[in-house]
């Protein structure tokens, strides 16, 4: 069996036409979306976009987002501005993209010019010096004017601005009214009624239970805690190395005390939310209730496995005190200029006017289920009166969440508030699975906490 | 008719070997070309293992608290006694030693088992059954790893079904005091056939001549695979527990799969892979995660060669 001489010469040029042909193949892959190569785009020339360029000699802002339908906002925003282009990709969302701003910032580059964030971890990347301050590119004091209250307050730090804001989640109570009246229980307005809710929901068959306390509830579980005025954290970033912290207080007890009590005698569920198996239960019937930010509405229209006959309602969040009502937001995203941005006052005009305008929150609104923060959108009469069909034709923002959003105060988060949200799952799974009290839980989470920013290098004031 | 027995050739001073301090001109080409083919693997090497072992190690030396900013400092070894007095770390480290008692011994006995059973039968049968039990390798572990967070929902998992039948409930599979059972179900799932493929070519290769002196000596099947088959196997073995231990403490992917299901059972720092990942990329301390990786490391390293040593009888190496 010898290969002759000849055979071996075809099969060593077949393998090597088959090589060349790979290589070939590998470098041509770059060039098809390269809608602008020439031209003085200043230093993101080259950066590769999710969107069409259309003027290529104007400055390239690169943006990292993942709002849904965002490209359109993108062509949008490019076809009215000359001097600056959006160059947007989807980094991934949430903890995907902050995984790769915080490794680019550790190298030194890699970050976009322009990034959204969730306004819980502004503080975080103003620790890491990852953020511009805005002041410093045309924002002043007067952009205030034009954001609520309590969303601007979250992207400011002493007189620096470090993101403007774009949508936020003041909240709301979602409830199936079919359910509620199968059962002749009265729909809450304060949260002791809430818990003689669920249990009038238990003694009458129903099979589900009221809601879910989801134990990895983070933004959630902060919000429902500063309902009682809760105010954990004490940080400045103007100040970096001093920080309050005071997560073991008598308004936190009073909160987890109350879902514990609930938990423990089976009237509330504890899955864990976002998983498939709790976005099931908030559709098919499983919870009667969904506390829920503005941007709930959305997040259920999207899931499978729905209730046919479900008839949902917006309502107001139970209050502790209904003389004296809170609210209270639960997420909510902005933008931020990097420290790493090529052309720092190209991208502070793109951060400011992305969503700045009514044809861009047009499609935020109808598009992508968006909550506005930007004032003039906010209290259109076309946003307050807007009907929702998913609520059969309720005015859920002239009943609920409007009034949510304007008394939104604003809310503190912690600079390491990925590491603060994981002590809490850790701490409030024990305290169900253990069977621990609130006031233990509480003051074993405190403790680590002071500990972990004491190891850091802060001033820990209790 | 002399038997001789083999001696060393009697070596008269003009035959002894030419001493090797000067390579012929020969060797240097052939070790010349030798780097040559070995160069692209070790470029590759050097740049994307080497060379960010060499900064893990300097970051792993340094320390830039959050607090205090930009500057990083040199601390020494500061990290490394940080980590091993660390809790979380310490607590992720027996945790793995736990799953190295538990899934070790289950894995190595299965693929034992099953490898000489399959030795023994030789109908077609044998041949599927090899095929279907290495399958689950050829699985990345991250699908089989979802795939099994469905199977263990509660909502979506057959489980509920099945404990129906008999009129029980189905327990919570990633519940705190179940998950680590059902981490270990999903690895030995996975590895068994790895394993077993390796045993039954390991017993492939034992002269049969062996078995039929054991029949003639009247020993039954069930000796013959206790006194015979594995002791022939034993150092492929030592080698793949040793696999198995090495992997096992570096336990990373699975975990953290199911973490997504199971974010209250399965916390940031069950593994100290998982401690070292979480560290880096979510509460940005790069220093320290390298200190708990090189720790985990220098911990791996100790396991492995404490095992080589109490086997070095067996495992076949010089």
């Amino acid at each position: 069996m010898n290969t002759t001489t000849r055979t071996r010469r075809w099969a060593a040029a077949a393998v090597a036409a088959a090589v060349g042909l790979g290589l070939a193949a590998c470098s041509s892959g770059g060039g098809s979306d390269d809608a602008a190569t020439s031209g003085s785009g200043g230093g993101n020339a080259k950066a590769s976009c999710t969107n069409k360029i259309t003027k290529p000699d104007a400055t390239k802002v690169t943006v990292w987002a993942w709002y849904p339908s965002f490209e359109a906002v993108v062509d949008q925003f490019n076809a009215a501005h000359d001097d600056v282009q959006i160059c947007w990709t989807n980094a991934g969302q949430g903890a995907d993209e902050y995984n790769k701003f915080t490794t680019a910032i550790q190298a030194g580059k890699g970050a976009p010019d322009v990034i959204m964030l969730e306004s819980e971890v502004l503080p975080t990347y103003e620790t890491l010096k990852g953020l511009e301050d805005l002041t410093k590119y045309g924002a002043s004091q007067d952009l205030a004017a034009k954001y609520t209250e309590g969303s601007w307050k979250d992207v400011t730090s002493g007189s620096s601005i470090y993101a403007i804001p774009v949508d936020g989640g003041p909240m709301g109570m979602l409830y199936r009214k079919d359910i509620f009246d199968k059962y002749k229980v009265k729909v809450p307005t304060t949260w002791d009624e809430f818990a003689t809710a669920a249990q009038q929901l238990k003694d009458a068959g129903f099979k589900g239970t009221i809601t879910d306390f989801p134990t990895n509830g983070n933004a959630l579980l902060y919000a429902l805690q500063a309902q009682a005025g809760w105010t954990p954290f004490t940080y400045d970033a103007s100040n970096p190395t001093k920080i309050g912290i005071n997560v073991d207080t008598p308004e936190s007890e009073k909160v987890i005390d109350y879902w514990n009590g609930l938990v423990g005698k089976g009237l509330v569920a504890h899955e864990d939310a976002f998983g498939t198996d709790y976005n099931t239960n908030l559709v098919d019937g499983t919870y009667a209730v969904y506390l829920a930010a503005a941007w709930g509405p959305g997040y259920l229209q999207g899931l499978s496995g729905a209730d046919k006959d479900a008839k949902w309602v917006a309502a107001p969040m139970p209050q502790w005190d209904t003389a004296n009502p809170v609210q209270v937001n639960w997420g909510g995203s902005t933008f931020a200029v990097t420290t790493q941005a090529k052309d720092k006052k190209a991208a502070a005009e793109v951060a400011m006017g992305i969503f700045d305008n009514d044809a861009a929150w047009k499609i935020g609104i109808d598009k992508a289920a968006l909550f506005p923060q930007f004032k003039s959108v906010l209290e259109s009469t076309e946003f307050k009166d807007k009907k929702y069909p998913f609520f059969d034709g309720q005015q859920i923002n002239k009943d609920v969440f409007l009034a949510a959003a304007q008394g939104y105060s604003g809310f503190q988060f912690s600079p390491f508030q990925v590491y603060a949200y994981d002590q809490q799952t850790q701490a409030l799974h024990d305290m169900i699975s253990k069977k621990q009290s609130a006031a233990d839980t509480l003051k074993g989470l405190q403790d680590k906490l002071v500990k972990y920013a004491q190891g850091q290098g802060y001033t820990v004031s209790q | 008719m002399t038997v001789t027995s083999p001696t060393r050739a009697p070596s008269s001073p003009a035959r002894r070997a030419p001493a090797r301090s000067k390579p012929s001109l020969l060797d240097a080409r052939r070790q010349r070309w030798g780097w040559l083919f070995v160069a692209p693997f070790l470029i590759v090497f050097v740049t994307f293992l080497v060379v960010p072992l060499c900064y893990a190690f300097w970051l792993s030396l340094h320390n830039k608290g959050l607090a205090t900013g930009g500057k990083s400092l040199f601390v020494g070894l500061d990290n490394y006694t940080r980590a091993f007095t660390d809790p979380e770390f310490l607590h992720g480290l027996l945790r793995v030693a736990g799953f190295v008692l538990v899934m070790v011994p289950i894995q190595i006995g299965f693929a034992l088992l099953i490898a000489l059973v399959l030795d023994t039968l030789t109908s077609k049968l044998s041949r599927a059954s090899r095929l279907l039990i290495f399958m689950p390798y050829a699985v990345p572990a991250m699908i089989g790893a979802l795939m099994w967070g469905f199977l263990y929902s509660p909502k979506f998992g057959p489980a509920q079904d099945i404990f129906g039948l008999f009129g029980l409930t189905a327990p919570d599979f990633l519940s705190s005091n179940l998950v680590f059972a059902s981490l270990v179900n999903v690895v030995t799932w996975q590895w068994v056939g790895y394993y077993m493929i390796i045993i039954y070519s390991a017993l492939r290769a034992v002269d049969p001549a062996l078995y039929e002196a054991a029949t003639l000596d009247g020993a039954s099947p069930w000796q013959t695979a206790w006194r015979i088959k594995i002791p022939m196997v034993v150092s492929s073995l030592v080698m793949i527990t040793i696999f198995s231990i090495i992997g096992t403490l570096q336990f990373f992917t699975e975990p953290t799969i199911l973490r997504g299901v199971a974010q209250g059972s399965i916390s940031a720092s069950y593994t100290p892979n998982m401690y070292a990942y979480a560290l880096a990329f979510s509460y940005n301390q790069f220093n320290y995660a390298s200190a708990i990786a090189f720790a985990l490391g220098v911990v791996v390293f100790i396991g492995s060669y404490v095992f080589l040593f109490a086997t070095r009888k067996q495992n076949g190496l010089k």
